[in-house]
């Protein structure tokens, strides 16, 4: 029983990698633009709620009613002030947020220091169900999970149902074509930045409840969300909830054989599918 | 007839290569015009320049005689420019239905709820009413150009671009496109197509203009152009002076 628990930890951590790469992956898909600063601004939504809630006095549940549309503005006026001028050729986008990660990390070190911080959500930390006599999971995790269910749910509806679904999967098949039919690309790209970052906005809170952070934890982040993507097979949203729960799994038992090692197994089993499986589990690659 | 779309002093050209040498044109409004020139004489970038996805080095386009030289394609799409492509692309990875939902929505500033029977109409109307619901990437080359129509026609445009629309496809397929053709001018849309298919031209299109070297060197009624020396020389290597 103990090992279905350890697994039932890495499922409930996996769907917070998911959150991750289902931001990742909306931008690359529709944009063909790889957010090497994907991590990073992940990490300061985390300070960012750390401050808000200081601020306000507020739990990091209810601040995220302030950081999700903040960091919504901050996506569509970072993909308008900067990263529509990049897009076009490969090179340009990775260089531009390269460099964007790099004025985070330092920025957010200027203004926090190294020290770790985690954000503290209460009671709610150590509640728990027990399932069955011998399994016993965590409110958090158990909460966070379902958002992120919902979440990945909600983005599928969104791409699939709505005007703006069919508006980011027409520019990502053809921005010039789609210019044509009177969808201004520049808009269409900032709504997706928006909305990816008010995605992975949830997804810096929950981790932030659950683990340290510091100014240079984003990058580890970031390698997490290409795995979780990778694993799951490119277009695929629900393929990214199956490569992330794969990873936290991963993670979860690697971790029991050594303390030392949850990335390393985390990292094997993604070497493991690029070996036996390149495409990924639910390859799509058209969104 | 009053003009609808018009060049002024048009001039492009790509390095030593000139597509558009300080051309004029006019299209009427309700005109269907063809447009013939040797392959590489710049058809497809005086589109281009039209629709606001090329940029011309001097000169201007004017819609109902208001110059939109400066706008972005999107906005000249609004404001009823629509084109379709030689090699038709369609957005692959959606559906028929979808396809035609996003231009007109998009081109209209609609909600989709209310271009549902728009797109059924134009669906309908181009022949692919069975088809709506297919992935538009899966189609035969005779149903991606109805859809490269059809989502022009969405977009409810006032002038209509044609680059090749007959291109590739036989004889009878070439008929049921001209069929159509004739149909959507009957709707009052000015029409520029660039086509090499002369005898499609013919059953359509009201005058001819001939692009060769950056320039018009023929602008008569269809059966005047062709007969002019230089066309002849273009379509069927026979030169003038001969």
């Amino acid at each position: 029983m103990e090992w279905v628990n350890i697994i039932f930890q890495g499922v409930l951590l996996g769907g917070l990698y998911a959150l991750f790469a289902a931001g990742l992956s909306l931008i690359f898909g529709v944009m063909r633009l790889v957010n090497i600063a994907h991590g990073d601004l992940i990490v300061a939504f985390a300070y960012m709620a750390y401050f808000v809630m200081a601020a306000l006095h507020i739990g990091p549940f209810t601040s995220l009613a302030v950081i999700v549309p903040a960091a919504a503005l901050i996506g569509y006026g970072l993909q308008r002030g900067l990263l529509n001028w990049t897009l076009g050729e490969e090179l340009p986008p990775l260089l531009v947020t390269i460099g964007l990660s790099v004025i985070i990390q330092n920025l957010l070190l200027v203004f926090f220091t190294f020290d770790t911080h985690r954000l503290h959500a209460g009671d709610i930390e150590i509640a728990s169900v027990q399932f069955l006599p011998d399994l016993s999971v965590g409110v958090l995790p158990l909460i966070q999970f379902a958002v992120a269910v919902a979440i990945i749910a909600g983005l599928q509806i969104v791409f699939y149902r709505t005007a703006l679904g069919r508006a980011f999967r027409a520019t990502s098949d053809d921005p010039v074509v789609a210019q044509l039919m009177g969808l201004e690309t520049r808009h269409i790209f900032a709504m997706a930045m928006a909305l990816s970052l008010a995605v992975v906005a949830v997804a810096g809170v929950f981790i932030a409840i659950r683990t340290d952070f510091n100014p240079f934890y984003g990058p580890q982040l970031l390698i997490f969300g290409f795995e979780a993507i990778i694993i799951g097979g490119l277009g695929s949203l629900w393929g990214t909830l199956a490569g992330g729960i794969l990873l936290g799994i991963a993670q979860a038992l690697g971790g029991q054989f050594n303390v030392g090692w949850p990335f390393l197994a985390g990292h094997v089993v993604f070497l493991a599918v690029l070996i036996v499986r390149p495409q990924g589990l639910f390859p799509k690659v058209a969104l | 007839m009053s003009a609808i779309l018009s060049l002024q002093s048009v001039s492009k050209s790509f390095g030593a290569v000139v597509v558009a040498n300080d051309l004029d044109l006019t299209l009427g409004n309700g005109e269907a015009l063809g447009m013939l020139g040797p392959n590489g004489a710049g058809k497809t970038s005086l589109f281009g320049i039209i629709t606001g996805t090329l940029t011309p080095n001097a000169g201007k386009v004017l819609l109902d005689g208001r110059d939109i030289t400066r706008l972005s394609s999107p906005q000249r799409c609004r404001l009823g420019i629509a084109r379709s492509f030689q090699v038709p692309q369609p957005f692959g990875g959606m559906t028929v239905f979808e396809n035609l939902v996003v231009a007109a929505a998009f081109a209209g500033g609609k909600r989709e709820s209310e271009v549902y029977q728009i797109a059924a109409t134009t669906l309908e109307e181009c022949g692919l009413g069975d088809k709506a619901n297919r992935l538009a990437g899966a189609l035969t080359l005779l149903d991606r150009k109805r859809l490269e129509l059809a989502r022009a026609l969405a977009t409810r445009p006032r002038v209509l671009l044609l680059d090749e629309v007959a291109g590739g496809l036989s004889e009878g397929e070439c008929e049921i496109l001209v069929a159509l053709i004739k149909n959507i001018r009957r709707t009052g849309i000015s029409i520029i197509w660039i086509e090499h298919i002369v005898h499609a031209l013919l059953a359509v299109v009201d005058r001819i203009v001939v692009l060769a070297g950056g320039a018009f060197i023929a602008d008569d009624k269809p059966e005047a152009a062709i007969r002019h020396p230089r066309v002849a020389e273009i379509y069927m290597g026979i030169s003038a002076d001969e």
